[in-house]
């Protein structure tokens, strides 16, 4: 492993051939030495790269593509991905943000609780599942593709933004099961969705202009991150999903409850 | 239970499997290099308790005859074993398979490699691959403490208990050419970590890699056996390759067709199809009625070989990750898209396959000749 120091506090890290501990201690090291920028190259599959990293100051470059796992339970700083991710990216992240360039791959976003997750791509399965706010915190998911199965799937909380931009002929923006189980957070999805891959938790209608004209300070970011036609973006259209319920399993599991407050 | 079982059974850390596979489709051969470097990067997917090898090509010479690969618990069996095979085959060539010494290494059982021709008076009105599986179940099931790790033509599969590197500096992989690379490196969850556990699972030149869990392996257990396959390697991936072999070769199915069986559609999707081709779900329908006892439950993603290809597939809702590249005439697929770049500057083409919906490599028609 090679780290250079470029100045005061920015250091370039070249991570080739380098086991993922090495890796992260290295990171966590000159992040301990007062670095504020990390740029790290020939990054290739090492795992967890920024877990539980702290300091909203902190900005990670990565050239290549990082293992699993990215940016898990973060707090606070800014990761920018110029590739692909893979699987976990954001999982239980808390606070900062982290871009990706390209797809990210299943389960990205897991119980995110804070921050942004912007990815330019498409996102594998099992996206921004059992995402959740509380109080100041809102995490927000932003995809420029599409997501496989079961995004937002028993979501408790945040915002999902699904653009669906550069499609097949025929591929669908969202997989099946589509928000089953949510009972809290909203996903806004561009363009129709098909009320079949919806699940039965979930309610569709347009966004509200207070709604719209939060989308629109988000979306502007993403395309300001992106380098993207804010107003291509912009140009159709979003519906909105929402929770029907904040307990939808209420009955299910807890009658009792759900019979005393009057069926 | 078996005595390899009891022997390896040591009880270790518990993290999920995984595993990378490429085909060079214009029958290309290369040495083991590859697969071990990329192979090696997804170290932490398993957890030393078993990784393994298949490699197609890598008997050019003899690829005539079946290349038998046993597993012997001590070299007090081996007698037994040859009483099988040599009253089944001729055998044209008989040796260890080269092994080096490997510090991390312990007890390793011993390998034999037969390479044998059925012997016509053998054949109970079966094709030659019928008389195989047959003497791969005979051995399997008779002989305590022997087991056919591979009996196609011209390939091989090399596997243990162990780490990747340490396997493939046991077996000398990187000395082995060929055009189709399966790997593996194993993480056992809920059966034991051995020698015969550790994948890929072969029977003739079928060859299955497996990250996940066959939820299914007593229902389709039962109806292989009716076949006469028996499962005596004590984990569920094992009915994998039994029930390709029984589609593929037995029941003659398209290829296509026999993943519909293993991964078949949600009877909701098979409704959706029929509003646009009622043909072709009719179709579905008979299939995952006639072979239902064959669908795989459970989260799965799998790498499938044989001579001619090499398929990768999901379980119907994509519970197990699988990546896949490629570039030129070679298709790569894998647990992490880290695990091809490794392997693959450049690739043309890198996608997330879908759920359930197999990804198929074949060799040429060209190049089948040599293969």
């Amino acid at each position: 492993m090679k780290t250079v120091k470029l100045e005061e506090t920015a250091v370039e890290i070249d991570a080739s051939s380098v086991y993922y501990r090495d890796l992260n201690d290295e990171i966590n090291m000159a992040v301990n030495e007062g670095a504020k920028h990390l740029i790290i190259r020939n990054v290739n599959g090492q795992r967890y790269i920024g877990a539980g990293l702290q300091g909203d100051d902190i900005r990670i470059d990565i050239h290549g593509v990082p293992g699993n796992d990215m940016a898990v339970f973060m707090d606070g700083p800014t990761i920018e991905v110029f590739d692909n991710a893979q699987d976990g990216v954001g999982n239980t992240m808390n606070a900062g943000n982290v871009y990706v360039h390209g797809h990210a791959g299943d389960v990205c976003g897991y119980g995110m609780r804070g921050g942004r997750l912007y990815v330019l791509g498409d996102v594998g399965y099992r996206v921004g599942i059992h995402m959740k706010a509380y109080k100041e915190k809102t995490p927000i998911l932003i995809v420029g593709g599409t997501a496989g199965h079961f995004l937002g799937e028993y979501m408790a909380g945040g915002i999902i933004v699904l653009l669906g931009m550069e499609r097949r002929p025929g591929q669908p923006v969202a997989g099946d099961y589509l928000g089953t189980g949510m009972h809290g957070g909203t996903i806004f999805v561009r363009g129709e969705v098909d009320s079949r891959r919806v699940g039965k938790e979930v309610g569709i209608e347009k966004p509200d202009d207070a709604e719209y004209k939060m989308l629109k300070k988000e979306l502007s970011e993403f395309a300001g991150v992106f380098h993207l036609n804010y107003d291509d973006i912009v140009s159709v259209p979003f519906v909105k999903l929402y929770p029907k319920t904040h307990r939808p399993y209420g009955p299910l599991y807890n009658a009792r409850w759900y019979w005393q407050r009057g069926g | 239970m078996t005595k390899g079982y009891r022997r390896y059974n040591d009880p270790r850390d518990t993290g999920g499997c995984g595993l990378v596979g490429f085909i060079n489709r214009d029958g290309r051969r290369v040495d083991g290099s590859h697969i071990i470097k990329s192979l090696c990067l997804m170290k932490e997917r398993g957890n030393g308790l078993g990784a393994g090898f298949a490699a197609y090509g890598i008997y050019q010479d003899l690829a005539d005859f079946y290349a038998l690969h046993i597993m012997m618990d001590n070299p007090d069996v081996k007698p037994e074993v040859e009483q099988v095979v040599f009253k089944f085959f001729t055998v044209h060539r008989e040796e260890e398979i080269p092994t080096r010494p490997n510090r991390h290494i312990k007890n390793p059982p011993l390998f034999w490699r037969y390479f044998v021709e059925p012997k016509k008076e053998c054949l109970l009105g079966e094709e030659d691959d019928g008389l195989v599986v047959r003497a791969v179940m005979n051995i399997n099931d008779n002989i305590a403490g022997a087991y056919v790790i591979s009996s196609g033509k011209n390939m091989g599969a090399f596997k243990g208990v162990g780490e990747p590197a340490d396997i493939a500096d046991f077996f000398i992989i990187e000395d082995y050419r060929a055009y189709i690379w399966m790997g593996h490196t194993r993480f056992p969850t809920n059966t034991p970590g051995w020698w015969g556990g550790a994948h890929p699972f072969t029977i003739l030149d079928w060859a299955i890699v497996h990250n996940g869990e066959i939820t299914s392996y007593g229902t389709n257990r039962a109806f292989l056996e009716m076949f006469g396959y028996k499962c005596t390697l004590l984990t569920d991936t094992e009915v994998v390759a039994y029930a390709l072999d029984y589609l593929l070769r037995q029941q003659k199915m398209p290829l296509r067709a026999a993943f519909y069986v293993l991964a078949s559609p949600f009877w909701k999707d098979i409704d959706i199809e029929s509003a646009g081709n009622m043909e072709f779900a009719e179709a579905l329908k008979a299939i995952r009625i006639q072979y239902a006892p064959l669908l795989l439950n459970g989260p799965f993603a799998i790498l499938f070989g044989w001579r001619f290809g090499l398929v990768g597939f999901n379980d119907r809702i994509k519970l197990r990750p699988l990546f896949a590249g490629e570039k030129d005439e070679t298709l790569y697929m894998a647990s992490e898209e880290a695990t091809i770049r490794e392997i693959c500057e450049k690739p043309d083409r890198l996608w997330m396959p879908r759920a359930g919906e197999p990804v198929i490599g074949m060799v040429k028609e060209v190049a089948r000749k040599g293969a």
